[in-house]
């Protein structure tokens, strides 16, 4: 379970709690802070609060540690090396998730100077993926994608959610948000957030 | 050892040069003559100047001023440092890091050579300590600023990949190792560069002046192979320390990138 007290990090105040297999979604208007509130929960930005996984404080872990654990993917994942495969431990194991995002088998060679956005974002998912995180905050993570490849993400995700992986996934999607979200929170220009049930 | 003396008549007819490039700026319009004449007096002041500085000290023989003049031009590099940086360490560290970057690698490289090689009476004579420490100290400032250039713009560039690894739980000196190396790089190629260039395209300086005080030039090559592997010692160790020192403040202890710590005051 995650716990999330009265995290402040700029105008963004908020506490909730998310169970293991639960998957809650975020909504708000662009600019409200919604990356910003993933980002702290991640420890990527200086933040004030407390936040526990089952009861284990971040700060009792080195940032790495939690950071495998509570995993922040960003809108426009970054890449560091030239190729795709370079981006990972264990090609082989991640090739069946990419080609079930609708990547061809060959992907792993690809440049990442030539991606396309949406090619970044499934590529990102799978990276991401590997890590196999108890708790994954997705930043509107189909974006960019086409309604088939976002419906592969979709049930992809619901899988680990299943399998007992909690989820925040930021969304401008009102149908999207409905269909993988158990809970809505919605934040508001103040840094509070609501929640709402669909 | 003789050498053919300067009066300050001998410079007035060479001096003419200067006042025909001054003259080829008017014709030709370039607007260049104010800053071309504040540059000319400037040099003039600032090297009659240091002459007689360096008389009193050579005179004085004291570690105390000898040490203060030191500190001078190290206090002159790591002003030239940040004047050279497009995006600068916050607070203390804007001049901090760089003076005791060039400090310590500058500083440690003339002991080194004052106490093994050159063994001066005393070692601290300022006839060979300030030279030499000019000279290390002058290259030492080119590498570390060049360093410090790629470091902080390549950390804002970069920063979605440098985020992306620390997200997915890497720890800043993985996140940061493609580019310290690169900072690392583009800070040694000038020293290699000349290395690699020196005595086939250029004579250097030091070189030069020895061979005109009437130096055989076989020793005076010998000086200058003494001097360049001074250089190219205080330039790997100046480099080296103000990168990862950078690299450092620019990161904080839960691995997060602090990229709010550069200030862009010198942005134009």
């Amino acid at each position: 379970m995650l716990t999330v007290h009265a995290l402040k990090r700029l105008h963004i105040s908020v506490s909730f709690e998310l169970q293991n297999g639960e998957c809650v979604a975020l909504q708000g208007p662009s600019g409200v802070g919604k990356t910003l509130l993933l980002r702290s929960i991640a420890d990527l930005d200086p933040n004030e609060g407390t936040v526990k996984l089952d009861g284990t404080l971040r700060e009792a872990m080195p940032a790495p540690v939690w950071r495998k654990r509570v995993t922040y993917l960003a809108t426009e994942p970054g890449w560091w090396s030239d190729t795709v495969r370079d981006h990972f431990t264990a090609w082989d194991d991640a090739l069946p998730l990419a080609t079930r995002l609708g990547l061809p088998d060959d992907c792993g060679s690809w440049p990442v100077q030539r991606l396309s956005t949406g090619e970044r974002q499934r590529l990102g998912l799978v990276r991401a993926l590997m890590l196999r995180s108890r708790v994954l905050l997705l930043d509107e993570p189909t974006s960019a994608l086409d309604s088939a490849s976002a419906a592969a993400v979709e049930s992809l995700i619901a899988e680990r959610i299943s399998n007992g992986t909690s989820v925040i996934w930021s969304t401008h999607d009102n149908a999207q948000a409905r269909r993988v979200g158990s809970r809505i929170f919605a934040m508001g220009p103040d840094g509070g957030i609501t929640e709402n049930r669909p | 050892m003789t050498y053919i003396q300067l009066s300050y008549g001998d410079l007035a007819l060479p001096a003419l040069l200067v006042v025909m490039d001054g003259v080829l700026s008017l014709v030709l319009r370039l607007k260049l003559e104010k800053q071309l004449a504040i540059a000319t007096v400037r040099m003039v002041v600032q090297l009659v100047l240091v002459g007689y500085v360096l008389t009193f000290l050579f005179a004085a023989v004291s570690p105390l001023w000898t040490a203060f003049a030191a500190i001078i031009m190290v206090l002159f590099a790591s002003r030239e440092i940040v004047a050279r940086q497009k995006r600068r360490l916050p607070g203390v560290w804007k001049y901090g890091l760089g003076a005791g970057c060039t400090l310590l690698a500058a500083g440690t490289i003339t002991m080194f050579a004052l106490l093994t090689e050159l063994r001066p009476d005393p070692w601290y004579h300022p006839r060979y300590a300030l030279p030499l420490l000019g000279m290390i100290l002058g290259n030492t400032m080119t590498g570390i600023s060049l360093g410090l250039d790629v470091l902080t713009n390549s950390l804002v560039r970069e920063r979605a990949a440098i985020e992306a690894c620390l997200a997915l739980g890497g720890t800043r000196h993985q996140a940061l190792l493609p580019i310290i190396r690169d900072a690392l790089r583009s800070g040694f190629m000038p020293i290699m560069n000349s290395m690699a260039a020196i005595g086939l395209v250029s004579l250097p300086g030091m070189m030069t002046g020895q061979i005109l005080a009437g130096v055989e030039p076989v020793d005076a090559a010998k000086y200058q192979l003494l001097i360049m592997f001074l250089i190219a010692g205080g330039t790997g160790l100046g480099t080296l320390a103000a990168v990862l020192g950078s690299a450092h403040l620019l990161t904080d202890h839960r691995h997060r990138l602090r990229l709010d710590r550069i200030s862009t005051d010198g942005l134009a």
